[in-house]
């Protein structure tokens, strides 16, 4: 008896200090990125974009990275939005049977689990076969390969908790699956879609690997899709590659930028998604 | 009633073809790797290509060896330092903390599975290399702090929110009778745990472990960043090593001016995708049968 | 001809038999009780007969159901007018998530219907009814001056008809999941009454209720059955007595006995109708 209870302590003790260790680099991630990248942090950084001489550290800011990051995410997201919802909607079993539901669920936790790096590499192949260079529209197909199966199965998830007597329920009224679908089902999920459309809207913002070599990088804002684009992620990579401590340090102040945005997008879903449950039915 | 009908037929139709493109796009992008990669698995066999460690891609030679040991070496490492941590970490969380902690933690995991990998790089960069160079040279080894140890390490926290996550769902998943019906003979909770818990949650355990493999295996911007990038095989956790997805992410601005560098990166690629699928249809089938037990 | 007519139906759920060789005419504008112990198969013949069972690929059925002469599940049927005709009550009553107001409309929206447009056609239908303290014609005046008027009324009349509008005048614009159980399950029934059905299927609709909620529902039956056949499923013995004009006695997926009330209850033929009436069997 007092070994076990002996035994329990220490393990205890084990766990707190690991679950304090993962506390301690999260916090110790914000706090460093929030620290350096202060430094650097001016108002031009966001409103600039690059000057002359911007890498040997003269004046200018990285305002082409973060509406690149924006065209690019935004994009992407609109793209995986009209797949998702579709694919997520079929998976009811007023679709398609449950089988065939069981199989498209393993292909998108393949594709959720692909390395982004891989995405870019398809990505890049799908551009050499279309034809085109490193643009806009080639980081906005990689990244929407990226987004669609994160943003599928966490629809997916929430639209199979509506209950089956609420569906019953329409359609006892006389619905088509079309219109239960759009009126009751949408509606319960509502809250639960935005939340799986924002998270893979994080996701994607700060993805560097996929959209490395399809969407290029540029001092400039693209003016169509045909022309490349920068983006936070990789403003952050390629200023930190180099040698001048000034440079650096705007490495730093766009990992904030990036990072806020995160967080933003992050408490903007929670707070969506308690605005629109008002409506729902627990 | 017609109109309404047709709609039906129809966007259900249209619904029915994005599932099939949802299915057919695994195979997909893997036909695309494939093809692309088929140039070099044309000259050269691909147990060649696999065991090879010459690496010269302007005299043709393109040894995946090197890289390969470095992806499978940064992985195991992450493994050995985040999965003692982060099941003990979950642990706690499912079966001691009380709600309210249980619930911020949430949060917080949430927030660290979100932040972008170059930021994971940079803090490696400020502070992991630095601390990692101090521990090898007071350990008599020359090195730079860029190293396989910093790449492990920096593995390490990025997947620590994935095993976490899901361990916890798992052993929140046990029914509180197992629980119970062990507390009631006079157990502590920690054997109650070790012996109850821990046995019936197993598959879901393992399988949490497997996602934060291929997790692992594939992160590129992160590791590249910290570990170093040398096409030699490392003799310790001190020495540089070059895992595959950062092989892929340092070249591609060459690969267009060298004769069959693009296939060979294409096949890096592939053997990616073919690896952390396979570890995640294993996750996916481990996971469904617990789900189909209970 | 009777409304409903069922000719030998099976039902199957995989292999399984749940329904065996059911046939039994249901009588019209008479509530009809079906009665039986638990899993004996009463939800699902119910379902059976709007072809919610539809919404399981498992299941199986043969045998033919009859509403109004045509098979329900023959080539030319559809099944959004069967589902419209036949209105359906379920167990627990689920709020479609909007507010009170357009849980009413929603029906009537889906199916386009005159009334919600037309004053005169909606006051020329409710006159159809008697509804307790309602003045008709002033209602039709008001309505007249306002520019919802049609829907408005159509939503106080079946709130009305359902017994629940006194409690709810004052927040229709409330979320229906805020009601009171009972309160949602009366709001249930006004949803499918305004769907304008003509026979109500109602499962254990009082089960989730407390007495007083369930005498509610109770005496609008029976105030509806003079415009409306109902078929009731019901465990508790003393409610079918005390409402029930026919009954269905079912054991293990058999129609064991059926026939009007006071014949079921004081001289059952068969020893297992007996043996339940006598709490033997449950
Ligand atoms: N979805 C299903 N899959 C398989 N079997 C089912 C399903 N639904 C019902 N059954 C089976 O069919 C039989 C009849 O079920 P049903 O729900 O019709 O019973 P019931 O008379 O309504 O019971 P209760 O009074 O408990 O509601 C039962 O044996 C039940 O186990
Ligand atoms: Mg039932």
């Amino acid at each position: 008896m007092r070994r076990q209870i002996i035994e329990e302590k220490i393990f205890k003790a084990l766990m707190i200090a690991s679950l304090a260790t993962v506390f301690l680099a999260l916090l110790a991630i914000i706090v460093i990125i929030v620290a350096r990248g202060a430094k650097a942090m001016s108002i031009d950084m966001i409103i600039k974009l690059p000057e002359g001489g911007y890498y040997l550290g003269k004046g200018g800011g990285v305002a082409n990275a973060i509406v690149g990051s924006l065209l690019l995410t935004g994009g992407a997201s609109i793209i995986s939005l009209a797949l998702a919802l579709p694919i997520a909607f079929a998976l009811q079993r007023e679709y398609i049977p449950r089988r065939i539901a069981r199989v498209t669920r393993l292909a998108l936790d393949v594709l959720w689990g692909t390395p982004s790096i891989v995405y870019g590499a398809f990505g890049f192949v799908i551009m050499v076969y279309l034809g085109i260079g490193a643009s806009l529209l080639g980081g906005i197909i990689a990244l929407s390969l990226l987004m669609l199966p994160i943003m599928t199965r966490a629809m997916e998830e929430i639209i199979r908790m509506v209950p089956m007597q609420l569906k019953e329920i329409s359609y006892s009224l006389g619905t088509t699956r079309l219109e239960t679908t759009f009126s009751v089902v949408l509606r319960q999920a509502l809250p639960g879609v935005c939340t799986a459309a924002m998270l893979a809207f994080g996701r994607g913002i700060g993805d560097a690997a996929s959209i490395l070599f399809t969407a290029g990088y540029t001092d400039s804002i693209p003016q169509a899709l045909d022309e490349p684009v920068a983006s936070l992620p990789l403003a952050v990579f390629f200023q930190i590659l180099t040698p001048l401590p000034a440079v650096q340090d705007r490495a730093y102040a766009s990992a904030l930028i990036l990072l806020l945005v995160v967080l933003l997008v992050n408490l903007v879903a929670r707070l969506l998604s308690a605005r629109f449950s008002r409506n729902i039915i627990k | 009633m017609k109109r309404r009908m047709a709609k039906d037929t129809l966007t259900g139709w249209s619904m029915k073809a994005a599932v099939l493109f949802a299915n057919l796009l695994v195979f997909l992008v893997a036909l695309g790797l494939l093809y692309k990669a088929r140039p070099i698995l044309a000259s050269k066999s691909l147990g060649h290509l696999l065991t090879s460690s010459s690496w010269h891609p302007l005299k043709g030679e393109f040894g995946f060896y090197p890289f390969i040991v470095g992806t499978v070496e940064a992985t195991l490492l992450s493994m050995v330092l985040a999965v003692p941590m982060c099941l003990l970490a979950a642990i706690y969380l499912a079966e001691y903390a009380p709600r309210r902690l249980r619930e911020s933690a949430h949060i917080v995991i949430d927030l660290m599975a979100g932040i972008p990998s170059v930021i994971y790089g940079l803090f490696g960069i400020i502070v992991v290399v630095p601390i990692v160079r101090e521990i090898g040279l007071a350990l008599g080894k020359q090195n730079t702090g860029y190293t396989l140890l910093s790449g492990g390490v920096i593995l390490a926290i990025m997947v620590a929110p994935v095993i976490i996550s899901v361990t916890m769902e798992v052993l929140r998943s046990v029914p509180a009778e197992a629980r119970e019906t062990a507390l009631a003979l006079g157990i502590t909770r920690w054997a109650a745990i070790k012996h109850v818990v821990l046995r019936h949650s197993m598959h879901g355990v393992l399988s949490a472990i497997v996602l934060g493999f291929a997790r692992a295996f594939g992160e590129t911007i992160a590791v590249m960043m910290v570990i170093g990038n040398v096409a030699r095989i490392p003799r310790s956790v001190f020495d540089p090593a070059y895992p595959l997805p950062a092989l892929i992410a340092n070249n591609y601005g060459e690969m267009m001016s060298v004769p069959l560098y693009d296939s060979a990166l294409m096949l890096a690629a592939l053997i990616l995708l073919l690896v952390v699928g396979g570890f995640h249809l294993v996750a996916h089938v481990i996971l469904y049968r617990i789900e189909k037990r209970w | 001809m009777p409304h409903i007519s069922i000719q030998n139906l099976n039902v199957f759920y995989g292999k399984q038999p749940a329904l065996r060789d059911i046939t039994v005419d249901i009588p019209d504008h008479k509530i009809t009780a079906i009665i039986g112990p638990s899993g004996c198969g009463k939800t699902t013949l119910l379902k059976s007969l709007n072809r919610l069972t539809d919404l399981y690929d498992e299941v199986g059925t043969n045998g033919q159901v009859l509403i109004d002469g045509d098979d329900i599940n023959g080539p030319k049927a559809n099944v959004l007018e069967l589902r419209k005709k036949l209105g359906y009550l379920s167990q627990r009553p689920f709020p479609l998530p909007m507010s009170i107001y357009d849980n009413i409309t929603f029906g009537p929206r889906i199916h386009r219907m005159k009334r919600l447009k037309s004053l005169s056609r909606l006051g020329d239908f409710i006159r159809l009814h008697q509804v307790e303290n309602f003045d008709l014609e002033q209602a039709l005046e008001e309505g007249a001056r306002k520019k919802k008027g049609a829907s408005d009324l159509l939503v106080e009349f079946y709130l009305r008809l359902a017994g629940l509008w006194d409690e709810v005048k004052d927040r229709l614009g409330a979320p229906a999941s805020r009601l009171s159980i009972g309160q949602q399950q009366r709001l249930a029934l006004a949803r499918t009454l305004a769907v304008e059905p003509e026979i109500i299927l109602a499962d254990e609709p009082t089960s989730a209720l407390d007495p007083l909620s369930a005498t509610l529902i109770e005496r609008q039956f029976q105030a509806l059955k003079q415009n409306y056949s109902i078929i009731i499923v019901t465990h508790i013995l003393r409610q079918a007595r005390r409402i029930a004009d026919y009954v269905l006695f079912m054991y293990l997926g058999e129609l064991v006995e059926y026939g009007p009330a006071e014949e079921i209850f004081h001289a059952p033929k068969d020893p297992r109708t007996k043996a339940y009436l006598s709490g033997e069997i449950s």
